[in-house]
C-alpha cells in the first residue's frame, strides 16, 4: 500500500486525481491510496509526519513551499531515483528544483493573466491592453458608474505578492533587491491605477477568489487573477470572458509572470525501495497523457513539452496562458527557503504604499527587515 | 461559574477535614489512614495528569523551545540547539512586535469595553418584563453561535468598501457611504474591534443578566422608599451587587480577546501594512509561514505570561470572596 498526500480536498480535484491513481495502480501493479489535506496544512503535517515517522510516499507540496522542506533534507532529489527531466522546458525544472537539485515534478503549473470582459470592451470600442500605458488608459475608460476597469488582489498574503510578481519582474525588478527603482515602479503603477480611480480600494483587502467575485459580478472589466478561476468563470452563462498575457511597461518587453501550482515529491523516508516505486508513481502521475488529462480538468498548463503542444490544440483560447508560462518564473528560485520572510516583507511595503505612504520608502524598510533578518 | 470555582478551591482543604475525623476512631490507625491517604492520591491522579500531559508538558516544551533553534529540519533529526536568548532578542528588535503588541493592547481594551457596557446595557434592559422579552433575548444570543471564521467572512463582505452593505446602507440614509472599513491603516483596527464586540456582546449579557437576577429585589424597593432615582440605585445597589460577576466577565473576556487569532486572519490577514497585527497573528505568522518556531514560541510565551498575570489576578479576587 503506497500512500500519495496531497491538498485536493475539492470534489472535483479530489475525484480527479482518484481517476489517475486509479490508473497508475494498475499499470504498476501496486495499491495506492489518496490522502487530501487543506492547502495551508500540508507543510506542518508532513513536518509532524517527519518527526513520528509516518511520512506518505509522494507528498505534493505548493512549489513555493518544496524548498523549506527541502532545505530539512525531507526529500530525495528524484534523478536519484531515476526520473528525467526530458521534454520539460527549464523554467519548470527550476519550479521543481532548490539549491539546482530537482526535487518536484510539476503535472501541471498554472501562472496569472489578463481575463477580460469582451462584451465591455467591445462595446466601450477599446482593444485589449498590451502596455502598461495602454492597461491604465483603458483602465481608466471602462471605469464607470459602480465598475471599476480593473481588479487585482493586493492582499495581507500570498495571494498579493503572488498577483505582484508579473510587475515586478516585466519592470526588471528582483525579489533579492527589494529597493530598486524597478520595483519601486512596479509599485508606482499600481499605485497609479488605483488613484485614477481604476482599481478599487478594497483591493488592499481582496483575495484571488475576491477578484474573481467581482469580475463575474460585472463590478470590475478586466482582472488579474489565474486558470483555476475558469471552472467557476464558465458557471456563468452570459459571461463573455477572454483571456490575454498580461501588459508589458513596455511595447516588445517580455511578460514575466509567476509559476504556481504543486509538485510531487519523495520524501526521505529511508526505504529506498520503497522510495523507488514512489519515483514511478510520480512517473506515472507525470506521464504525457495523464498530464494532458489533468490540464485539460483544471484548466492549467501541462508541465511537459510535448503535452503541451497537444493541449493548446485542444484549448486554443487559453494558449495565452501557456505563452505567459513559457516566460514564467518561479518565485522560489533565487531565494528558496528564504522567500517566505521577503514575501511577508514585500506584502507590508505594498500595503503601505498603496494606503499612502511613498513606495520608496516603503520598499526600503522592506528590504532592511529581510538584511536584518526579521 | 463562581459557585464552582470555589468548591474546587476548597478541594485541597477537604483531605485533611476527612483524616481528622478518621484519627476520632482508633481502629488500626495506621493502615487505615495509609488506605485512605492512597484512595486520595488515586482520586486525584486522574487529573494530575491530565493537567501535566496536556498542560504542563506543552507549556514546559513551548519555553524550552524559545531558546531553541527550531526549525523545519528539527522534524527530521529531532535537533534543536539551544541558542541562548538569540529568539527573543530577534523578536524584541523586529519593529513588528512594538506595533503588535500595542495593537493587541488597544484590541483587548476596546473590544471589552464596548462588549460590556452594551452587554449591561442589554442585560439591564431584559431585566424588565415586556412582551417577547425572551424571544428577543435568545435571537441577541446568535453572534455567539456563529463559528468565528464565518463571522470573519461574512464581515469581510458587509465591510466592502464598494459592494459592501455597510457603506450602501450608510449611503442612502445620507450618510458617507464610502468608510474605507477594512482597507485604511487607520480604519482597519477600528472595524476589527467592531466585530468583536458584536461578537462578545451576548456572553456579556448572559452572564451579567445572570448577575442581575442574584441582587435581591428587596434592594430595589428599599433604595425606591429612601427615594433614590433609578440611576442612584443602579450605582450604590446593583453595581456593588455586581462586582464578583463583572469581574469573571471582564477576566474571561480578557483572556479570549488577547489571543485573538481567528477573527483578524478571516478579516484582514493582519493587513493592510501590518495595521491590525496582533500578537496571536504574529505567533502564527513566525510558526507557520515563516516556520521560525523558536520565534513563534517566544511571542507565544509572552501572551501566556500576559495571560497568567491576569488568571492570578482572578484567582486573588476569587478567594477575597470567598472570605
Amino acid at each position: 500500500m503506497y500512500t500519495v498526500m496531497n491538498s485536493s480536498t475539492d470534489e472535483s480535484y479530489h475525484r480527479w486525481d482518484a481517476q489517475t491513481l486509479a490508473r497508475c495502480s494498475k499499470q504498476l501493479g501496486v495499491k495506492i491510496e489518496q490522502q487530501s489535506v487543506p492547502a495551508a496544512q500540508v507543510m506542518t503535517k508532513a513536518l509532524r509526519m517527519a518527526s513520528s515517522k509516518s511520512l506518505p510516499d509522494v507528498l505534493q507540496l505548493d512549489a513555493s513551499e518544496m524548498p523549506t522542506f527541502a532545505e530539512a533534507g525531507g526529500l530525495i532529489p528524484l534523478k536519484d531515483l531515476g526520473l528525467t527531466t526530458e521534454d520539460i522546458p527549464e523554467g519548470i525544472v527550476n519550479f521543481g528544483s532548490y539549491d539546482g537539485k530537482y526535487y518536484g515534478a510539476a503535472r501541471t503549473v498554472n501562472t496569472l493573466a489578463l481575463f477580460y470582459n469582451k462584451d465591455t470592451l467591445d462595446k466601450a470600442g477599446l482593444e485589449v491592453p498590451t502596455t502598461w500605458a495602454e492597461m491604465q488608459a483603458t483602465a481608466k475608460k471602462l471605469t464607470q458608474g459602480k465598475r471599476y476597469g480593473l481588479a487585482l488582489s493586493a492582499g495581507g498574503a500570498e495571494d498579493g505578492v503572488f498577483q505582484f510578481t508579473p510587475f515586478m519582474w516585466s519592470n526588471g525588478g528582483d525579489e533579492t533587491k527589494l529597493d530598486s527603482p524597478q520595483v519601486a515602479g512596479a509599485l508606482d503603477y499600481w499605485k497609479g491605477l488605483l488613484k485614477d480611480g481604476s482599481l478599487s480600494k478594497s483591493t488592499v483587502n481582496w483575495t484571488q477568489a475576491d477578484v474573481n467575485d467581482q469580475f463575474m459580478a460585472g463590478n470590475a472589466a478586466m482582472m488579474i487573477n489565474g486558470p483555476w478561476q475558469v471552472e467557476t468563470l464558465n458557471s456563468k452563462k452570459g459571461l463573455n470572458w477572454g483571456i490575454a498575457q498580461i501588459p508589458v511597461p513596455g511595447a516588445g518587453d517580455d511578460s514575466v509572470g509567476p509559476l504556481g501550482g504543486g509538485v510531487l515529491t519523495v520524501p526521505n523516508t529511508g526505504d529506498s525501495e520503497r522510495e523507488k516505486m514512489s519515483a514511478k508513481i510520480i512517473g506515472c502521475m507525470s506521464g504525457e497523457q495523464e498530464e494532458i488529462t489533468y490540464a485539460l480538468n483544471s484548466w492549467m498548463v501541462p508541465a511537459n513539452a510535448k503535452a503541451a503542444a497537444v493541449w493548446r490544440t485542444k484549448v486554443p483560447e487559453l494558449s495565452a496562458l501557456a505563452d505567459q508560462v513559457a516566460t514564467a518564473r518561479s518565485r522560489t528560485a533565487k531565494l528558496g527557503a528564504q522567500w517566505s520572510s521577503v514575501s511577508l516583507a514585500l506584502q507590508s511595503a505594498f500595503q503601505s504604499a498603496l494606503t499612502g505612504e511613498s513606495s520608496e520608502a516603503a520598499l526600503k524598510r522592506a528590504q532592511q527587515q529581510v538584511t536584518s533578518g526579521n | 461559574m463562581s459557585s464552582t470555582t470555589a468548591s474546587a478551591a476548597a478541594l485541597p482543604a477537604d483531605p485533611k477535614a476527612s483524616t481528622a475525623g478518621a484519627a476520632k476512631k482508633p481502629v488500626n490507625p495506621r493502615s487505615a489512614k495509609r488506605r485512605r491517604s492512597l484512595a486520595q492520591w488515586g482520586f486525584i491522579a486522574p487529573a494530575v495528569i491530565f493537567m501535566a500531559l496536556f498542560f504542563g508538558y506543552p507549556l514546559v516544551r513551548n519555553i524550552v523551545m524559545s531558546f531553541q533553534d527550531y526549525s523545519p529540519s528539527t522534524f527530521f533529526t529531532g535537533k534543536a540547539p539551544f541558542n541562548g536568548l538569540d529568539n527573543w532578542t530577534n523578536v524584541f528588535e523586529d519593529g513588528l512586535f512594538g506595533k503588535a503588541l500595542w495593537q493587541t493592547i488597544l484590541f483587548t481594551v476596546g473590544s471589552l469595553v464596548g462588549q460590556f457596557c452594551i452587554g449591561l446595557a442589554l442585560a439591564v434592559f431584559f431585566t424588565r418584563r415586556f412582551p417577547l422579552n425572551g424571544i428577543l433575548r435568545s435571537l441577541i444570543l446568535l453572534p455567539w453561535l456563529v463559528p468565528m471564521v464565518v463571522s470573519g467572512i461574512v464581515w469581510r463582505r458587509i465591510f466592502d468598501q464598494d459592494t459592501g452593505v455597510l457603506n450602501s446602507f450608510l449611503g442612502t440614509v445620507g450618510l458617507p457611504g464610502d468608510t474605507p472599513w477594512l482597507t485604511s491603516t487607520s480604519m482597519a483596527l477600528i472595524s476589527v474591534i467592531l466585530v468583536n464586540i458584536w461578537i462578545g456582546i451576548p456572553f456579556n449579557m448572559v452572564i451579567l443578566y445572570g448577575g442581575l437576577q442574584e441582587v435581591p429585589k428587596e434592594l430595589h424597593e428599599a433604595a425606591s422608599l429612601d427615594g433614590a432615582s433609578a440611576w442612584r440605585t443602579f450605582r450604590s445597589v446593583t453595581l456593588p451587587m455586581l462586582k464578583p460577576v463583572i469581574t469573571v466577565v471582564l477576566v474571561l473576556g480578557f483572556m479570549s480577546t488577547v489571543k485573538i487569532l481567528d477573527l483578524v486572519l478571516a478579516l484582514t490577514d493582519g493587513g493592510p501594512a501590518d495595521s491590525t497585527q496582533t500578537l496571536g497573528t504574529l505567533t502564527y505568522q513566525n510558526s507557520f509561514v515563516q516556520m521560525d518556531f523558536g520565534a513563534g514560541a517566544v511571542v507565544g510565551n509572552i501572551l501566556i505570561l500576559i495571560s497568567a498575570v491576569f488568571a492570578v489576578f482572578y484567582l486573588r479576587v476569587n478567594r477575597n470572596e470567598g472570605k
